[in-house]
């Protein structure tokens, strides 16, 4: 174990940590949105009391969002400083654009949201809201285009060993990035559409209140509709794999040999014959780069070395994300079937939804493991090792200070997420406020 | 271009310092200024809708260094690797503290993370600025308890100036105790600073200058003006660290040497150019819809 070794698992620990609430904050804020703008619409008042209901929760999720992503921005400089010299003229861009162009927006907004129900015009202030919504779905553009750019590098060229950018929109326009991004922010739909659905169920179950009914109908069509662009850009995804991240698909799989009309392996024995040649390619005899074939052409490339991204994480982590996914999916198109025409919800169904809560957020963490365990052993494909890519200056200890302090820290903070949102659910949304009371003496429920 | 690109990421940080200073203020002050839970509120309602906007200052000054800069970058934060890591726990546990308080059984825990998450990125910041510019733990110690003192009194002059009743009037003593701790350590610091460079040397008197006016303005209950004070008196503070620091922003390393190339920065350029006004027009608005004085919460 050395100071690289554990960079990387601090790095690991610390950007899966931050993605079980970036997703959240992603579709539950639209949802939010969404609901506040039905209470606008129609005036009823049940829509209100949804709307503070799922904002209290979304709020408590933010704030772990917030905070954990600001490590993330300091991560690159603090442990990943010979990667940052080196790509910073290009992969700074993005990440600067998204402070300016969504971070601002996004906590500004929310600032006024959340303080300013009784203090802005209605309309204003529903505003707010989707302004916040807004940026953090174009924080989350921002990172992809970065993170797509260590994938598959465009735009720059390397000159006195660091990387310059030539070009900014093809960074923004990357085939990769383009692809990535429907397909995370579909997933954080899916996710935050699980959420909404296994809390509307919990209280379906107990009380006979028709406004959850409506809640989970409306999250079960996010997730199916959701779940459709995830299928659909994960497909573009794996046929961009085939062309410029053939190691990773060949991993994914574990295709040892290039194979002309490659089989789709669903768990190890049983393969679907053809079928990854046609998923990658849309030709069922097309030929599929293998691992150990890429690895000696790799070497013949870049001299003598492990090219090969560890073959189980790979392997399995595909295999979790695609059933785990799928199954979300499945699921809610079923529930929309059986909920069709105002159908109540069947209670075995309810229940499962409950069960099912974890199901999309496990997907999530694989496809990031798939992700990023799958580009190694570089940072920058093709151009910069992971091995050179840490901080020269950087001691073991220091490292280990740093990542057991995290750990204690974050493994503190998610229990007591996960008792204060249990604690808010629970207590359901607060009755309609007397009509006798006048509006500013009101609890403003979503402050301090 | 480098220039250009180096004031515009001195403007964030003072931007951050100035606004965050505050913050980090209040957000000590809070439970001494409150004597019950209501008044703890009623102080932490002044940072309530502006803090996490004030806190992404940061994040758009190390996202800018990181595009602009990334040498300096890279080399700032794994050189300053554990006192770096002990501010961003600090923000974490501040963060949290300030967005669960109302939502939690029991707010102690949340106090405790609002108090501890505020005085550690305050104190540590002027130790890292003041790290870069000397060696050796004294320089650093002093840089720290210099900023945390200068937080804790802008933070008192800035809940003088938002709240009313008997927050308001414990603000303007705490402003005037912590003030009494700031000036010495802001003479200290501050000469300090001027007698290393000539660039810096201007505004670190005007901003020595700037501290004892807030002190006396205070006193005489100008509140509005000794929050102007405070807040030239951090960003002059500011000003006199970047002026020297543009010579080397890090030991052995010069801008030109750091610097991304011209094409980043032209585009940068452009969109700072383009966004830049409008989140200051949006951030301003926010302050101008807050802007009445908070009361005691019902």
């Amino acid at each position: 174990m050395d100071a690289l070794d554990l960079a990387r698992w601090q790095f690991g620990v610390t950007t899966v940590y931050h993605f079980l609430f970036v997703p959240l904050t992603i579709g539950l804020g639209v949802f939010v949105a969404g609901l506040q703008t039905a209470w606008h619409r129609t005036g009823k008042e049940h829509y209100l009391r949804l709307t503070k209901f799922f904002g209290k929760l979304f709020l408590i999720n933010f704030a772990m969002g917030v905070v954990t992503g600001i490590v993330q921005e300091f991560q690159f400089g603090m442990n990943w400083s010979e990667y940052s010299t080196f790509v910073g003229d290009v992969f700074g861009a993005p990440l600067a654009m998204e402070a300016l162009l969504a971070f601002f927006m996004e906590s500004t907004f929310l600032g006024l949201w959340i303080f300013g129900w009784d203090r802005l015009p209605k309309r204003v202030h529903l505003a707010c809201i989707w302004a916040a919504a807004i940026g953090s779905n174009l924080s989350a553009y921002f990172i992809l285009a970065a993170n797509a750019w260590m994938k598959h590098p465009v735009g720059y060229e390397v000159v006195d060993g660091r990387a310059r950018m030539t070009d900014l929109w093809a960074v923004l326009t990357n085939s990769t990035a383009l692809a990535q991004v429907p397909h995370v922010i579909g997933a954080a739909f899916i996710v935050a559409g699980g959420f909404v659905l296994a809390v509307s169920c919990w209280w379906l179950l107990r009380t006979r209140d028709g406004m959850w009914r409506g809640a989970a109908r409306a999250a079960l069509v996010m997730t199916a509709v959701a779940g459709l662009v995830v299928a659909g850009s994960g497909d573009l995804s794996g046929k961009l794999a085939y062309q410029q991240q053939p190691m990773k698909l060949a991993s994914a799989e574990g295709l040892e040999r290039d194979t002309a009309g490659a089989g789709f392996t669903l768990v190890p024995g049983i393969e679907i014959p053809k079928v990854l040649s046609f998923l990658s390619t849309g030709d069922l005899d097309a030929t599929v780069q293998g691992t150990e074939d890429i690895q000696r052409r790799l070497e013949e490339r870049f001299g003598p070395g492990d090219y090969r991204p560890d073959q189980n994480v790979v392997f399995w982590s595909y295999r979790v994300m695609l059933s785990f996914g799928l199954s979300t999916v499945g699921l809610s198109v079923l529930g929309l079937w059986l909920t069709r025409r105002r159908r109540p919800m069947p209670r075995f169904l309810a229940r499962l939804f409950v069960l099912a809560l974890p199901l999309p957020l496990l997907a999530v963490i694989a496809g990031w493991l798939l992700s990023e365990v799958g580009r190694q052993p570089w940072t920058v494909a093709g151009e910069l090792l992971t091995a050179a890519s840490v901080s020269p200056g950087v001691s073991l200890t220091e490292v280990a200070l740093s990542l057991t302090l995290f750990t204690l820290l974050y493994g503190g903070l998610a229990v007591a997420e996960a008792v204060l949102l249990v604690r808010h659910v629970r207590r359901g949304p607060e009755e309609p406020a007397p009509a006798e009371v006048p509006a500013e003496r009101r609890e403003p429920s979503l402050m301090y | 271009m480098i220039d250009l690109w180096f004031l515009v990421i001195a403007f964030l940080w003072t931007g951050y310092f100035v606004l965050e200073g505050f913050d980090f203020g209040v957000g000590m002050l809070a439970p001494f200024v409150g004597g019950d839970d209501d008044e703890q509120r009623q102080s932490l309602q002044t940072i309530g809708p502006v803090w996490d906007g004030n806190e992404v200052w940061l994040i758009t000054a190390v996202g800018a260094m990181f595009a602009a800069f990334p040498a300096w970058y890279s080399g700032l934060f794994s050189s300053f690797y554990l006192p770096v890591v002990l501010v961003l726990a600090g923000l974490i546990v501040r963060g949290v503290g300030l967005e669960w308080r109302g939502k939690v059984a029991n707010p102690a825990w949340c106090d405790l993370g609002i108090v501890v998450g505020s005085a550690l990125p305050a104190f540590l910041w002027g130790a890292v600025f003041a790290g870069l510019l000397l060696d050796g733990a004294l320089p650093a110690l002093l840089g720290g308890a210099f900023t945390l003192a200068l937080s804790l009194l802008h933070g008192a002059v800035f809940l003088a100036l938002r709240t009313e009743g008997r927050v308001r009037r414990r603000a303007r003593v705490a402003a005037l105790a912590t003030g009494a701790v700031a000036l010495p350590l802001a003479v200290v610091a501050l000469s300090t600073l001027a007698s290393m460079s000539g660039a810096a040397t201007v505004p670190a008197l005007a901003a020595m200058a700037a501290l004892a006016a807030a002190v006396a303005l205070i006193w005489r209950r100008r509140e509005g003006w000794a929050f102007t004070a405070t807040a030239a008196g951090i960003a002059l503070t500011s000003a006199a660290v970047f002026l020297r620091l543009k010579q080397a922003p890090l030991p052995g390393l010069t801008l030109a040497e750091a610097a991304s190339a011209p094409y980043t920065l032209t585009m940068l350029t452009w969109i700072g150019l383009i966004t830049l006004p409008f989140v200051l027009a949006y951030q301003a608005w926010t302050y101008w819809v807050f802007r009445k004085r908070v009361a005691l919460p019902r």
